[in-house]
């Protein structure tokens, strides 16, 4: 994954349309903070007007009228109140926003990605992808729920204690700013430094967490080859990395604030100094409201705000390497998120029709019959009922531009027709099945379903019209029945169960704990791989498409099974167009045309009789099983 | 549990104990700065006595630069410790996962121990850095904080007593709550995992079954329910800071009254009592005490949520194996005779249903030993209980005429090489994949290997030979590539046992009777155990055995078998003839 390291304005921008929604909730959000904000720099002013105002004039009095005391508490009080209130109001606002700026994020996120092609799953580990909703989300959640409103009430109390500082004492503040300044250039240089460590550390436990992972996957074979000391040896050596880098990062990070703090202590000590030496000479103080003396207790106001406005900015400055990271973050989910969609251009669908007088009608219910709507540029409609019948028409592709995979290929199958394709791993069956269901494009050629070119279907339609079976079985979280129901959601119980004895999975499914109702979890790992894949070729009868795809689709499944199992998908194949790819030539054998496929090219098709008798390569693949006499 | 845990500290010790005195410094700091400011105001500034301002400005400066010296170098420590105690913590997990049966790992599965690995070690990492920086400093600052104003003015100071316990249950109230509102939070976390987990490996399903929609529609459900959680636990820790600024103000408030009268009382002459000197110190103090607190809340929230990944890296560690080494190990196998005797078994020992009854069987060394079934008839089974992936539950398997429970480990396992059902290839080159087998193969050695398991001519021709780099998982070569690499990397044991357990399933017919081949003549004297989906592939075996529901249902040749075993000839002939044909 590319690394973004630099700061990038367009994220934030574009983080900040995700805020969008909420504008007004976050206008208010801000009169809150800064409400609040106003109430806590009151609270610092209010220790110098007590002591100015009220307790020094007193002090000489015999007998000191506190009423005016009372008052002045009270209205604090209240001040107070509504600065507590704020608070409350602000975060809590701000919580909802930033969750629900993260649940659209996240949406986005899986939306987008149920839009992107095949080609992009290839291209990209599933880590990669994962890491996305985990890692880079996570951090996005910290930032927006925690620093943004951090942030805006930072920048609101140094903006409101920088002008009570002004009121006050226009030396003095500059003092502070000149120390201010100092100590943002000393943060740049530290946070530029744990910077480059936190990198080497995210970069390390990446290496760790791969390695972990990829180790304890294969933990059997680890086992099987007495492998365990150089396992241990190899997580040490990573660990041993990590261990450095992850001490560095966190040691610089957190030295941060004592050094700030540090810094602020210092400014104390100069303020006072200089304060100090103003008060005691009697300068002739500036404040914003012209010039007057400087007070005993205007110098106590002026230290406690010197440290309100430094506080908020070693905030900042402490939490500049977890925005980085933060925003690093949201760069690769953009990243994602501009990634090329699948793009379709179909216009034609597929519709349910009933037939009257031989003549097609659309109609809106289920009758069974379906046909693929057909509009034409001159605004006429034509019907074509759904037969199953296509073509591949000198078909080139390659998954890259430069590499041709599959030359040339042509064939035709006819509605019922069962089509294998037989030849060596990578000779370009699965390809095949991979354009029929536009997975990809065609290079060059054509493929036409029923007569259309299947670049003019919807996407979604020519799908629909299409069932798969594939070697690696997927089955998802849910009950047996709702993995059943996934090709087809209104197919009732009684479907399911027909489609489950067809494929002969009713018997083991009913052996299950709850039967139809039990719960499959993680890929239906509790299932055998031959049970898995029972289910997957029920979940392709519930579909009921008139043409079907078996990709190598009984492989995994012990040849006793595979005979009840074919006897199924014999029921289940017939009047509908099949493409079997299978390497085990017992399972082609009946099949109307068997395509022999080497390097891409078709180099041999006709029956399994006029295969045999022609002595060719099936006949040398066929016979080849029976050297071993 | 914690005890559990700290053994893995070690070394790091004495870092993590430094880390915790250096915080008891800078809180000291912490409390004798303000002191030093206030004092500054008081007989500097107050009096007009430059010298004194002087005189506590140095101090102030050296204090300052103290606290940056212990500050840096608690941040350096504890940083350290807490990464070193993490980098611990994973290798001790890792130690003993390797010393674990297949057992322990089905039980606890490879998912759960990837994030105990990862996530939850980082969590603890977090943790600890927190508690040993920072637990400290909370408790010991307010204790200071309360003596050195109760010492300035204790009447004032009894204004924190009443207010802390009140700030102290609701803050704990808090914490009390959002706990098991957050544990929801992070189930609902995995709920969401999974399903991108599903999306991303079955893909081609939901495109080829047009799903799409339907999985962003459950995919929505649970991020709303992430939402709801979420937003419901952080408002309730919202309430933490505006509550924290309520009381504070109120013992702003209070102070000021108190203090006030105070000073009139003393004519703001410390001689005689309260200044304003102090006052400010005081104040200061009362915001000390607060933050204290909140921070201790905060470090108390931060505990809860690494408890569950504490108790899960704990569970890891004390994880037992359930195959133990014998006592008197043997070291040296006689040759590959295996024998069955009275073997039952059950992968869990509370299963009513066993997995393998009453299986006799012997195999003498050297002999070609094939065997087929329907799938679920514990072929895989049977053949794993030889290298002891998995402990019979009664009678015993014997090899070279010792029981397998009597062999070092090390010693049976590099004896009798198994190819797995489901292998796995690691990232690195095909040579440093094949030289599992045999850390100190020579390339020739290799090329054998592969030229038996029919490998060979693949590899070579392959961009870069056997110097091609593999991905994770075997990704970049095809099911019968990877199916042949595992062979060669087993072959290259020179194992007295080789057990190919369905590994030539995905090869073509003829490649797979070319490896049959060379195994019977490159290593005749090797046991060679091979179960098939084909009986293609196990035809010409010197023994056939026939598996039925955990039993052994008939033994022969194939001609033998033909004869006798209505099971085997049904199958024979379905292969014959491709599928049942109406």
């Amino acid at each position: 994954m590319k690394e973004h390291k630099r700061f990038n304005p367009d994220t934030v921008k574009r983080l900040f349309t995700y805020l969008k929604p909420h504008r007004w909730a976050l206008v208010f959000v801000t009169v809150c903070i800064i409400v609040s904000s106003v109430a806590s720099a009151a609270s610092s002013m209010f220790l110098q007007v007590l002591i100015d105002d009220y307790i020094v004039p007193m002090l000489g009095m015999d007998n000191p009228v506190l009423t005016g005391l009372v008052h002045a508490l009270i209205t604090m009080g209240a001040i107070y109140a509504i600065g507590a209130l704020a608070s409350w109001i602000y975060n809590r606002r701000m919580v909802t926003i930033a969750q629900s700026a993260l649940k659209c994020i996240r949406d986005d996120m899986f939306t987008k990605m149920q839009r992107l092609p095949i080609r992009y799953f290839d291209a990209h580990t599933h880590g990669d992808t994962m890491s996305l909703y985990t890692n880079d989300t996570d951090t996005l959640r910290q930032m927006i729920a925690q620093s943004l409103a951090q942030l805006i009430s930072s920048i609101c109390t140094i903006v409101a204690v920088f002008f009570c500082m002004l009121y006050i004492s226009v030396w003095l503040t500059a003092v502070v700013c000149v120390v201010v300044f100092i100590i943002l250039c000393i943060s740049k240089i530290v946070i530029k430094r744990s910077g480059a460590y936190f990198a080497a550390q995210q970069r390390s436990i990446a290496d760790l967490d791969a390695y972990v992972e990829e180790m304890i996957n294969g933990q059997k074979v680890i086992k099987v080859f007495c492998h365990e000391e150089q396992a241990k040896t190899g997580l040490g050596k990573l660990n041993c990395i990590w261990e450095t880098n992850a001490a560095k990062a966190n040691g610089h990070a957190n030295s941060m604030m004592p050094m700030l703090n540090a810094f602020g202590y210092v400014q104390y000590a100069v303020i006072a100094l200089i304060g100090g030496y103003m008060a005691i000479a009697g300068t002739a103080n500036l404040g914003l409201l012209g010039f007057n003396v400087l007070s005993l207790g205007k110098i106590a106001s002026f230290l406690t705000l010197s440290r309100s406005f430094i506080n908020p900015i070693s905030q900042i400055a402490n939490q500049a390497n977890s925005i980085i990271t933060a925003l690093a973050g949201a760069q690769r989910i953009f990243d994602f998120m501009d990634e090329e969609p699948e793009t379709d251009d179909g216009y034609v669908t597929l519709v349910n029709v009933c037939d009257e007088n031989g003549e097609l009608m659309e109609c809106s219910e289920r009758t069974g019959l379906w046909a693929w709507k057909h509009p034409h540029h001159d605004g006429t409609l034509t019907y074509t009922r759904l037969e199953g019948r296509i073509v591949l028409d000198h078909v080139d592709f390659g998954y890259l531009p430069d590499k041709d995979v599959l030359h040339d290929i042509t064939l035709y199958a006819e509605p019922g027709q069962k089509i294998a394709f037989v030849g060596a791993t990578g000779a370009g069956k699965t390809t095949i099945a991979n354009l029929i269901n536009r997975f990809y494009d065609v290079s060059d050629g054509k493929i036409r379903y029923d007569g259309i070119n299947i670049n003019k279907i919807k996407k979604a339609d020519l799908r629909r019209s299409l069932g798969i079976v594939l070697q690696d079985v997927n089955l998802f979280t849910g009950t047996v029945m709702e993995n059943l129901r996934y090709g087809n959601a209104d197919a009732t119980d009684e479907q399911c169960i027909a489609a489950a004895k067809l494929a002969n999975a009713d018997g083991f499914i009913r052996m299950l704990p709850q039967g139809y109702d039990t719960v499959l979890k993680g890929d239906g790992s509790g299932l055998s791989q031959g049970q898995r894949q029972l289910i997957s070729i029920a979940r392709a009868a519930v579909a009921d498409p008139p043409v079907m795809i078996l990709d190598e689709a009984t492989s995994s499944i012990d040849t006793r099974t595979e005979a009840l199992v074919q006897a199924g998908m014999d029921r289940l194949m017939k009047g509908r167009t099949v493409f079997v790819i299978a390497h085990r030539l017992s399972t082609v054998q009946n099949s109307d045309v068997i395509m022999v496929l080497d390097h891409g090219s078709i180099i041999e098709r006709g029956s399994h009789d006029m295969l045999i008798g022609k002595k060719g390569v099936y006949y040398r693949l066929y016979t080849g099983a029976f050297e071993l006499e | 549990m914690i005890r559990t845990l700290l053994k893995s500290l070690r070394g790091h010790k004495k870092a993590s104990l430094a880390t915790i005195l250096l915080s008891v410094l800078e809180v000291l700091m912490e409390i004798i700065i303000p002191l030093c400011m206030a004092d500054l105001i008081d007989f500097g500034i107050n009096l007009g006595d430059m010298t004194a301002v002087w005189k506590y400005a140095a101090a102030l400066f050296l204090l300052a630069l103290t606290e940056l010296a212990v500050g840096m170098l608690s941040a350096r420590l504890g940083a350290r410790a807490s990464a070193g105690f993490a980098a611990n913590l994973r290798q001790d997990m890792y130690d003993n996962v390797q010393t674990l049966a297949f057992s322990n790992i089905d039980k606890l599965s490879a998912a759960s121990i990837v994030t105990r690995l990862t996530t939850d070690v980082t969590n603890i990492q977090n943790a600890y850095q927190m508690l040993i920086r920072m637990a400290i400093r909370g408790p010991i600052m307010i204790i200071f904080s309360m003596i050195v104003s109760f010492r300035t003015n204790a009447s004032i100071a009894l204004v924190f007593l009443a207010i802390i316990p009140i700030m102290a249950v609701i803050l704990s109230f808090v914490v009390l709550k959002v706990r098991p509102i957050f544990e929801r939070v992070f189930r609902t976390y995995d709920d969401l995992n999974n399903v991108v987990q599903e999306n991303l490996r079955g893909i081609r399903v939901v495109k080829s079954f047009n799903q799409e929609e339907h999985e962003i529609k459950k995919f929505k459900g649970i991020s709303q329910r992430i939402y709801e959680y979420f937003g419901k636990g952080e408002r309730l820790i919202a309430l933490n800071s505006p509550l924290m600024q309520t009381c504070m103000y109120t013992c702003m408030i209070l102070i000021s009254w108190i203090g006030a009268k105070a000073i009139l009382a003393s004519g703001n002459d410390p001689a005689l009592g309260l200044t304003t000197g102090d006052l400010t110190a005081l104040i200061t103090y009362a915001i000390q005490i607060l933050t204290s607190l909140m921070m201790l809340s905060m470090v108390f929230a931060m505990l809860t949520i690494a408890n569950s990944s504490a108790e899960r890296i704990a569970e890891l560690l004390n994880e037992k194996t359930d195959i133990a080494e014998p006592e008197h190990a043997v070291f040296e196998v006689r040759d590959g005779e295996i024998c069955f005797e009275n073997v039952s078994f059950s992968y869990a020992s509370k299963a009513d249903k066993k997995v393998l009854d009453g299986v006799n069987l012997h195999i003498a060394s050297g002999q070609s030993v094939g065997i087929v079934g329907a799938t679920g008839s514990s072929k895989s089974s049977l053949v794993q209980l030889i290298p002891r992936l998995y402990d019979v539950t009664e009678g015993r398997v014997t090899l070279g005429g010792v029981d397998v429970r009597d062999y070092d480990l090390n010693t049976l396992r590099g004896a009798v090489a198994m190819v797995l059902q489901k292998n796995e290839l690691f990232s690195g080159t095909v040579a440093e994949n094949l030289r599992w087998g045999n850390e100190d193969a020579t390339l020739e050695e290799i090329k054998e290997a592969c030229h038996m398991a029919q490998a060979d001519e693949f590899i070579s021709a392959m961009p870069d030979g056997y110097e091609t780099h593999i991905e994770q998982g075997g990704a970049n070569v095809s099911g019968g590539q990877k199916q042949r690499l595992c062979i060669a990397r087993a072959l290259l044991k020179k194992p007295k046992v080789l057990i190919l357990d369905d590994s030539t399933s995905a090869v073509d017919t003829r490649t797979d009777a070319l490896i049959s081949n060379a195994l019977k003549e490159y290593i005749p004297d090797t046991t060679k155990i091979i179960i098939a989906q084909r009986v293609s592939s196990v035809q010409s075996a010197d023994m056939i055995i026939v598996m039925d529901d955990g039993r052994i249902s008939a033994v022969g040749t194939h001609e033998k078998l033909l004869e006798t075993c209505p099971i085997y000839r049904e199958v024979f002939e379905s292969q014959q003839k491709g599928g049942n044909d109406e």
